[in-house]
């Protein structure tokens, strides 16, 4: 690993408490949200994309497309932590006229690769960047072989579009395309799979043709070395059945699905921040 | 049209353009020729177009310039929501291409006819929506969409379209072409269906009707100092599509008259109507069904149009 991992655990807590300040300031949902996918966006950002925070842009870079579009504190936080941003703008986040609105829009700040907020487009959207590689002559697309990474949630496995990517990208042998699904097992009023048969949630990207693997969404260590299979020897796509809790890190949102829509009052942002080790 | 097609497409690829083919599964053998010159640039998505649109926009992203290809219906309205959120959201350089639009595949039923297309896409922003009249314009407007920078709705017809151009004529997105000149009534036809208002211009010439005839192939943008000009120099102007009457060129026209000051020119609606047709019947047939047959189109313009003259000389 490139970072010592108490130090990626420390970011990961800093990343949690400005997701806790900023759902408090703005009164914006999806805190819970947020939390359950920080420690895969800190591995990911931390360990394993080939990026540059001063280029943005580089045609070779590898792509995180950021489908869980209502996690959007999560990612905003991320980037600026990563350095894609000033940490300030943070403070504008959902206020009326700024760049950060609730769900990612276009390049609305360096690093969102994807507008997202609508479930179930960004695998297909990775698809689309996975492919565009090996579409046409080298020259055309410059740069190096990236790779693309689609952060999703479990409940937007609900969506078809997600299966048809699915059937799509091993037929094609994608091998640079990466699905980490942050499977905290709610989705916004009901326990994912009671909503929705997803489970065995593993065994069904294997039977589509991935390379498909469980890791625990919170051990940045394993998150890593899952990230690490990307590309495939084999030329299959890379699913990681991440295993999450919501609201993680904050005992009194933990797996308290009140949270995919409550916002924390001011005692509550300041008990999270304690527990996190940040007040 | 869908051959004129496939021949624009061999001749991009062969220039460099960094085109790649999406196909929804169709065009049996119709791309045998691309796809052995230019493997790496066709994919066969399958049934599944939501996700070939959403691929479609991530090749765009990278810089490539993808087109959808299939039926019309299954390239637009059956993915909409990525057509808005990957593909208009983003603003990004992905031809639509959906083949047998309106009634070209009126045999197979409603299920594979498209008269609410140009409705649905129009109202998308960063939309550009083409209906090329014939094989001539289905080609310069592959071309034209080819280096435009944006999202375009390429509506195309099926097979064996009679030709309209003699010569290839001036193209540009948002610009109309005069095909006949006339001074007393004005036909904007948009699409396949604009042989059928040159016969109808015929039918209205042997009545003593001199119908100017313009290929209105962009609806959107609209040609605006086209409208400007009919609707000031023409007692009536006529819309023609083989789309509902609802939000397609006659619906575009008629928002287009409601933001201004009164013209001289009134404006009368020729398209598909509110309902679907439940028997069997092809495209001839459906045609008739809707009134888009040149006897039908010639007399009611000129049942309009000797109305308007008897309120202009009472």
């Amino acid at each position: 690993m490139k970072h010592d991992l108490a130090e990626l655990t420390a970011i990961a807590s800093r990343i949690r408490g400005k997701v806790v300040q900023m759902s408090n300031s703005s009164g914006a949902a999806h805190l819970a949200s947020s939390l359950s996918c920080v420690d895969i966006l800190v591995a990911a950002y931390w360990e394993t994309l080939e990026i540059d925070p001063a280029r943005p842009d580089d045609p070779g870079r590898d792509r995180l497309l950021f489908s869980k579009g209502h996690a959007a504190a999560a990612l905003y936080a991320t980037l600026a932590y990563r350095g894609f941003c000033p940490l300030e703008l943070l403070d504008r986040y959902a206020q009326a006229g700024s760049c950060l609105p609730e769900h990612p829009s276009s390049s609305c700040v360096p690093g969102v690769e994807i507008a997202s907020g609508s479930l179930g487009h960004g695998l297909s959207l990775g698809l689309g960047m996975a492919l565009a590689r090996k579409a046409v002559p080298a020259s055309r697309i410059q740069g190096r072989d990236y790779r693309v990474f689609v952060v999703m949630s479990d409940g937007e496995c609900n969506e078809g579009s997600v299966w048809e990517a699915a059937l799509m990208a091993p037929a094609q042998k994608v091998g640079n395309l990466c699905a980490i699904i942050d499977y905290n097992k709610w989705q916004a009023t009901g326990r994912s799979n009671e909503v929705m048969a997803l489970a065995p949630l593993r065994d069904k990207w294997e039977a589509f043709g991935w390379s498909a693997v469980e890791v625990d969404g919170h051990d940045i260590a394993a998150l890593v070395e899952a990230l690490g299979r990307v590309p495939d020897a084999l030329g299959r796509p890379v699913a990681i059945v991440a295993h999450t809790v919501k609201g993680k890190g904050v005992s009194f949102m933990e797996d308290d699905n009140n949270w995919h829509y409550r916002i924390p009052t001011a005692d509550e942002t300041h008990r999270a921040l304690a527990e996190l080790g940040l007040a | 049209m869908r051959n004129a097609f496939v021949a624009e497409l061999v001749a991009l690829a062969s220039e460099g353009e960094p085109v790649v083919l999406l196909s929804g599964d169709i065009g049996n053998r119709l791309f045998d020729e691309y796809k052995s010159r230019f493997s790496g640039q066709f994919y066969n998505c399958g049934v599944a177009e939501a996700n070939m649109m959403s691929v479609a926009a991530g090749m765009a992203f990278c810089g490539l310039r993808p087109i959808t290809y299939t039926i019309a219906p299954f390239t637009t309205t059956r993915c909409l929501e990525q057509i808005r959120v990957d593909v208009c959201y983003h603003n990004l350089p992905v031809i639509i291409a959906g083949v047998g639009a309106g009634l070209g595949y009126a045999a197979n039923g409603p299920t594979h006819q498209s008269c609410e297309d140009i409705a649905l896409l129009r109202a998308l922003p960063n939309m550009t929506v083409i209906c090329p009249a014939d094989p001539c314009e289905v080609r310069l407007a592959l071309r034209a969409a080819m280096h435009h920078d944006g999202p375009v709705y390429l509506r195309l017809g099926k097979k064996g379209e009679p030709s309209v151009h003699p010569e290839p004529p001036d193209f540009a997105i948002g610009k109309a072409i005069v095909i006949r000149p006339g001074s007393d009534v004005c036909l904007l036809a948009t699409g396949t269906i604009l042989p059928v208002v040159l016969s109808a211009a015929d039918v209205l010439a042997e009545a003593g009707i001199a119908a100017q005839v313009v290929s209105y192939h962009t609806v959107k943008p609209l040609d605006e100092p086209t409208l400007a000009g009919v609707f000031s120099r023409f007692a009536l102007v006529a819309t023609v599509e083989e789309h509902s009457r609802i939000g397609g060129l006659g619906g575009s026209v008629a928002e287009w008259l409601a933001d201004r000051a009164p013209q001289r020119g009134r404006l009368q609606r020729f398209g598909t109507g509110d309902y679907f047709l439940h028997e069997a019947g092809g495209q001839d047939y459906a045609r008739e069904r809707f009134g888009l047959t040149a006897p039908a189109i010639a007399e009611a313009v000129q049942a309009l149009f000797a109305s308007i003259r008897r309120e202009l000389k009472p």
